[in-house]
């Protein structure tokens, strides 16, 4: 098993098919990082919609008992 | 009753919370290594094809990405199907937690696919039975995203997209078969469970690698989407109003 | 099982099992517009409408392919090992078209029975092996579209 370029410019254009092939790679890897990072922003984001209903809720309850 | 346990603690949103907090960063690892692995290997050092040259390193990204687009589609419909006959809400939580995941992967076989088709077949997109069913399945994966969104009681949400996850289990053998069924300008799969591959060990062994690490991938996701549903479901309940005042003190 | 849980899953198998006869069922009535192409046997049995767009598809026999210098014309032969036809094209042919190897042509069949293409897809098979390994193959068998190789030219 060896590196199957003659040069790095060969690698980048592997006989004419890198567009396709790089182009494949790319959106590819794009996509896998974005369903990693979509669940945890998603996660964050949730977490501080739930602190600020509590807070909310903090400030319903003092507002009742000042009443 | 105790060998049931198991599955009553996976019904269990809390339970399934807490238990895979420690598998995301070993699956995220792995999954990490693997498909970097895989990737180097098949794009520099596996030999290149006698007939297609470089352009079939494609296969290293198409392949995967289908497999995980077909059983993906099976963990879901089965997640409903479960839901459906024991109540249970945690299935539906996973099913809605795959829809996403499927389509992308469905939508990147398909892109990767139809580049891959213009420097080999001699076109992007042709209409034939391989193509368009998987197109269907990329449809299913959205209309079952759109049946989420669309209802107002999430009863009512999660019964009709495990109805229509169940239907759409038909396309599955559908698409697998297709192209011994009828004439298709796709080939044959390299990989079958009944015979050899018809691929070269030279280029099987990279292929494998990225399944797997594809594989990985796909548990991590499905975990990371699940938890973040789980939290937003649960909303309302004590563990997770506790939860949120611990984050609270994090900086 | 408990009842109430038995039902609903005879409930869910009763709809997997029907909508998969339904659709079994669809695909079978419309087998023909399922497949992408013609077979050769059907196009020279005169079994396909004429000068309507189709697609048609077969093995390139070998031998069969010319292709004139100053118009770009291209001209030949798509078998299935019984059977062949003659296809016109005028154009630039995908890289992996090459004698005895499947196509699929999109064009139509005129009354003098030649196949008029505007379009030529070369159809690869799902073989992936290295050059090197190829070479050696060649000597055993001659390295065609697996479903060419079954193919007899004869003749």
């Amino acid at each position: 098993m060896s590196f199957q370029f003659d040069s790095l410019q060969d690698f980048i254009q592997m006989s004419g098919h890198g567009p396709f092939v790089w182009a494949c790679y790319g959106i590819t890897f794009a996509v896998l990082v974005y369903l990693v990072f979509s669940p945890l922003v998603r996660r964050r984001r949730l977490i501080r919609q739930h602190q600020a209903w509590l807070k909310q809720m903090d400030r319903v309850r003092e507002v009742a008992r000042q009443a | 009753m105790s060998n049931w346990q198991w599955f009553h603690r996976l019904g269990s949103p809390r339970w399934f919370y807490y238990k895979t907090e420690g598998w995301v960063p070993w699956l995220a690892a792995v999954s990490g290594i693997l498909l970097v692995l895989g990737t180097v290997w098949g794009l520099a050092f596996a030999p290149p094809d006698y007939q297609q040259g470089n352009s079939y390193r494609i296969i290293y990204l198409h392949v995967p990405a289908a497999f995980l687009a077909l059983i993906g589609y099976y963990v879901m419909a089965v997640a409903g199907a479960v839901g459906m006959i024991w109540r249970m809400k945690m299935a539906f939580v996973v099913m809605k937690s795959a829809a996403p995941i499927g389509a992308a992967l469905t939508f990147l076989s398909l892109v990767t696919g139809a580049i891959w088709g213009k420097p080999t077949w001699g076109t992007w997109w042709e209409w034939d039975a391989r193509i368009t069913s998987m197109l269907i399945l990329l449809f299913l994966y959205l209309g079952i995203m759109a049946l989420q969104a669309a209802f107002q009681s999430r009863d009512a949400a999660d019964k009709a997209s495990a109805l229509l996850a169940l239907i759409g289990t038909v396309n599955i053998p559908i698409i697998y078969k297709s192209v011994d069924w009828w004439h298709t300008l796709h080939q044959p799969a390299t990989l079958k469970l009944t015979s050899a591959p018809t691929i070269h060990s030279s280029m099987l062994y990279p292929l494998l690698t990225m399944i797997l690490a594809f594989y990985i991938f796909y548990a991590l996701v499905l975990i990371l989407y699940t938890r973040a549903e789980i939290l937003r479901r649960e909303g309302r309940t004590q563990w997770v109003i506790d939860l949120v005042k611990e984050e609270a003190k994090k900086p | 099982m408990h009842p109430v849980r038995r039902q609903r899953l005879f409930f869910i198998l009763f709809i997997v099992f029907f909508s998969s006869v339904a659709v079994g069922l669809m695909a079978f009535a419309l087998r023909d517009n399922i497949n992408l192409f013609y077979p050769p046997s059907m196009i020279v049995a005169g079994e396909v409408p004429l000068d309507r767009r189709i697609r048609a598809g077969g093995c390139v026999r070998p031998g069969s392919v010319s292709r004139d210098r100053e118009t770009l014309e291209t001209t030949f032969l798509l078998t299935d090992g019984i059977v062949d036809f003659r296809v016109h094209y005028t154009g630039i042919l995908p890289d992996l078209f090459a004698e005895g190897e499947a196509a699929v042509v999109n064009g139509e069949l005129r009354a003098d029975g030649g196949f008029y293409a505007t379009q030529v897809l070369a159809k690869h098979d799902e073989k992936y092996m290295p050059p090197e390994v190829a070479e050696t193959m060649a000597a055993v068998s001659d390295g065609h579209d697996e479903s060419c190789e079954v193919v007899q030219y004869g003749s």
